[in-house]
């Protein structure tokens, strides 16, 4: 198999007409790399995926693969292969014969076809079905066909469009490891776009998340859900509470909020956002359900604040507390199960506390929507 | 309710009758006089079976010379229109979107414009061509079949271009795109993924432009030039009277048009059927879909016995002579026309009597009421010369008619031209 190359967006802006779809997107993807594109739904993943695979040229800046220009270059002269949203298997082909179309196009001999159709076939768990129509198979099934299709092309890049969106939950935690193994095993670049956070955050090696258009981060799973660039990434990667306010102090990379409703919090300021954020500055400050912990005793800190329970969600692994803060006031608190007797009831109020560095503060901004 | 509702059914059956008397009566009141023998399409006074008018039809050199145009002009309107057709539909699925509608509208507009219209426009256009790039008369732009089947094409391409347009708007040009993406050209793209999805359509859209080329009259008077088609043909031929061969030629196109459509009925209802049993179509092929086939489709079981009654006709058609029953005919006309020449003959005897007894005035009076005085009217000869009457009309009756018979038909019939000429030979 084809080692992966480096795909680089620089500086690149896609509009239709006045909309703009994409907003000077700068991305550096390493060859070998499982690479996410997060972000909900009409923000331009499937847009930016276009203009890798040479369906639309940028309207601005360049598109490079391997670190070759690929501007003027059609999505047939291109090492690129998309796995689209809808798979796009050729209706009336047998399954064979979609997988091996990239060959039949160049040439090959019916028998060379049959025999990598075989291995591909193999490779995929699906022996024996080559003679098939695609309607003639399961969602799933039809999901690794497009994928050996894809893989049969042999490119330097593959691009998935959300390809398990279609399947239904246990098939598409399935398909996820599956993914993630095959793209292990033939080591080319995978660009993913999806906008289920879970997915992204279990397969990429590096995750970008956009919002409108915009590419907002850029980094691991890890420091994506851990240190967010901005309001956005922090609502939309996982879940958080927010605390509105106003930054009362700054103490090297602590700061202390004074929030519109709970008092004055302490957190740990964003690493982007360190340096830039000023005393007096709106902030938000966010608090993951996880972070959150019933305190020993109510003395007062500013890593705590009181809350009562509305009701609880039983998880089996944890269970979720939904609690009202003051002035109505709305909390989340994911408890693990330690098979202890619960320590919350509905009514009860409590005093909860966090580790102030598992907190972020960031400069007030936008919201992902729920 | 009950009664109301037993009502509805009675006035929709009436209906149905009504309306498939009025579709279908026609055409089967035609085929049906093809196998007459009188030399004029009827169906009323049957007289023989006969086939000698399918044989007519195959010795008429001109409905075959046109027949032979017809499938030529057809063939050439199929291959141009598909083509034309299929481009236009493809430019409008290309076209920038502002575009479409007044693309669609000038497109479809030959569907619109009356036939006659776009004939006399084909023919002066190609003329000044023709003349323009310095042709001879002979040139090829005034070939009939060129020109018929350009005409034509203008708004048959038209209709292909529907039919396509409908097709395509199912197509996911994701396909295509998947297509590009994995290494095809576009004409490799074209010709291995929209070709293929297409194709249906365009079988579809042949027959179509085939049978609108075939039955076209209006563009083609125009344009034939020295290639009359078989419309142009039939249209000649029935103003100098026509003959029972165009009925037997409406029953073969009658025919053919039965057993394509079953055979495309069949043909649909097997791929129906695979596609919901999700098999390939090649797994229900077999015998035993035939039965349910039939169970889901009387217009086909009725299809299926029209062709059977076809096949036994044509078998039969073999074996059959009808010299026999044209002699009867003959015969029976030969016996009628014998009793006319006879009642003519006595009449004239009775006309010479009169004027020799000069007085008829004795026997008018006379109360033996012959069937003569009471009926004046045409049937005064029927009556009067019916083998039994003929018998008892003794001396006495005759005198009475001529001076009471005021009806014009009773010498009507006799002295019509066609009776006269018939009886003049045979009188000697
Ligand atoms: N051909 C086009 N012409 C005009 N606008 C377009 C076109 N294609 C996409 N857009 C717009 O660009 C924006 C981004 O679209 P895109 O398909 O990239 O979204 P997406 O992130 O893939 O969303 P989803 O998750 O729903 O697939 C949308 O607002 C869409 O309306
Ligand atoms: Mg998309």
């Amino acid at each position: 198999m084809t080692k992966g190359v480096d795909v680089d967006l620089e500086n690149v802006w896609i509009r239709f007409g006045d909309f703009v779809a994409v907003r000077e997107a700068n991305v550096n993807i390493k060859g070998g790399e499982f690479f996410s594109f997060l972000g909900p739904s009409g923000c331009g993943k499937t847009t930016i995926l276009r203009s890798v695979s040479g369906f639309l040229e940028p309207s601005e800046g360049t598109v490079r693969i391997g670190g070759r220009d690929m501007t003027g270059i059609g999505p047939n002269k291109r090492p690129t292969a998309l796995i689209f949203q809808n798979l796009a298997l050729f209706p009336l082909m047998k399954i064979w014969e979609n997988i091996t179309f990239s060959m039949e196009v160049k040439g090959a001999s019916k028998a060379e076809r049959r025999k990598r159709a075989d291995e591909l076939l193999e490779m995929i768990a699906l022996p024996d079905q080559g003679e098939k129509l695609p309607s003639e198979l399961s969602g799933g099934q039809k999901q690794r066909v497009a994928i050996a299709r894809a893989l049969c092309a042999e490119p330097d890049v593959l691009l998935l469009d959300e390809p398990l969106s279609a399947l239904d939950l246990k098939l598409r935690q399935h398909m996820r490891t599956e993914l993630r193994e095959i793209q292990q095993r033939v080591g080319i670049t995978f660009i993913y776009i999806t906008h289920d956070q879970g997915e992204a955050l279990t397969m990429s090696d590096n995750v970008a998340v956009m919002r409108a258009g915009v590419v907002d981060q850029i980094g691991s799973g890890h420091t994506v859900y851990n240190d967010p660039a901005t309001p956005f990434v922090a609502s939309f990667v996982g879940e958080n509470n927010v605390f509105r306010g106003k930054v009362k102090s700054i103490d090297g990379d602590m700061a202390l909020i004074s929030t519109n409703r709970t008092g004055e919090l302490l957190a740990r300021i964003a690493t982007t956002a360190q340096g830039t954020l000023k005393v007096g500055d709106p902030a938000m400050l966010f608090v993951r359900p996880e972070a959150l912990n019933i305190a020993p005793d109510i003395t007062p800190a500013p890593n705590r604040f009181a809350a009562m329970v509305k009701h609880e969600e039983f998880e089996g692994q944890i269970y979720n507390v939904f609690l009202e803060g003051s002035e109505g006031k709305e909390i989340k608190m994911s408890l693990v199960n330690i098979g202890t007797e619960r320590q919350s009831a509905e009514g009860m109020n409590l005093t909860l506390e966090y580790v102030p560095e598992q907190a972020v503060v960031l400069p007030a901004g936008e919201l992902a929507s729920e | 309710m009950k009664t109301n509702n037993i009502l509805l059914k009675f006035i929709l059956g009436a209906y149905l009758v009504v309306f498939f008397g009025y579709l279908l009566g026609p055409l089967v009141v035609m085929s049906i006089t093809a196998f007459n023998s009188p030399s004029f399409p009827k169906l009323t006074p049957w007289e023989c079976l006969t086939f000698e008018w399918f044989d007519v039809l195959a010795h008429d050199e001109r409905i075959l010379n046109g027949i032979e145009n017809s499938f030529v002009i057809g063939i050439g309107t199929v291959i141009l229109s598909v083509i034309m057709g299929l481009a236009g539909a493809l430019l409008l699925t290309q076209i920038w979107p502002k575009l479409r509608a007044t693309y669609y509208t000038i497109v479809i507009a030959p569907i619109l414009i009356p036939g006659v219209v776009l004939g006399i426009s084909t023919l002066v256009f190609w003329d000044r061509m023709s003349i323009m790039l310095g042709m001879s008369s002979g040139g090829i732009l005034h070939n009939g079949i060129f020109l018929t089947i350009l005409g034509q094409s203008t708004f048959i391409a038209s209709y292909c271009m529907l039919v396509f347009i409908a097709r395509l708007q199912r197509f996911d040009t994701g396909l295509t795109e998947a297509a590009l993406d994995l290494g095809a050209t576009q004409v490799q793209a074209f010709r291995k993924i929209l070709l293929p999805f297409m194709k249906p359509a365009i079988g579809s859209a042949a027959v179509l432009a085939f049978l609108a080329s075939f039955e076209n009259y209006n563009t083609t008077t125009f344009t034939f030039g020295k290639y009359p088609t078989l419309t142009i043909e039939l249209a000649q031929k029935v103003r100098y009277g026509i003959n029972p061969s165009i009925s037997a030629l409406a029953f073969i196109i009658i025919a053919l048009t039965i057993l394509g459509a079953l055979a495309h009925e069949i043909y649909r209802r097997r791929q129906q059927l695979a596609l919901a049993n999700g098999a390939p179509v090649a797994a229900v092929s077999g015998g035993f879909q035939l039965p349910k086939f039939f169970r889901g489709n009387p217009a086909a079981i009725i299809l299926v016995l029209l062709a059977l009654g076809g096949a036994s006709t044509i078998w039969f058609a073999q074996s059959y002579s009808p010299n026999a029953c044209k002699m009867d005919v003959r015969e029976q006309k030969q016996l009628l026309q014998q009793e006319r020449i006879k009642a003519i003959r006595e009449k004239r005897q009775l006309e010479q009597q009169q004027k020799q007894h000069q007085g008829p005035d004795v026997f008018s009076g006379s109360k033996s009421g012959s069937p003569a005085t009471q009926s004046p009217g045409k049937g005064a000869f029927g009556n009067v010369f019916a083998p039994g009457n003929l018998d008892k009309s003794g001396p006495a009756a005759k005198p009475d008619e001529p001076a009471k018979s005021p009806g014009k038909g009773a010498f009507g019939d006799v002295f019509s031209p066609k009776n006269l000429d018939q009886a003049a030979p045979k009188e000697d």
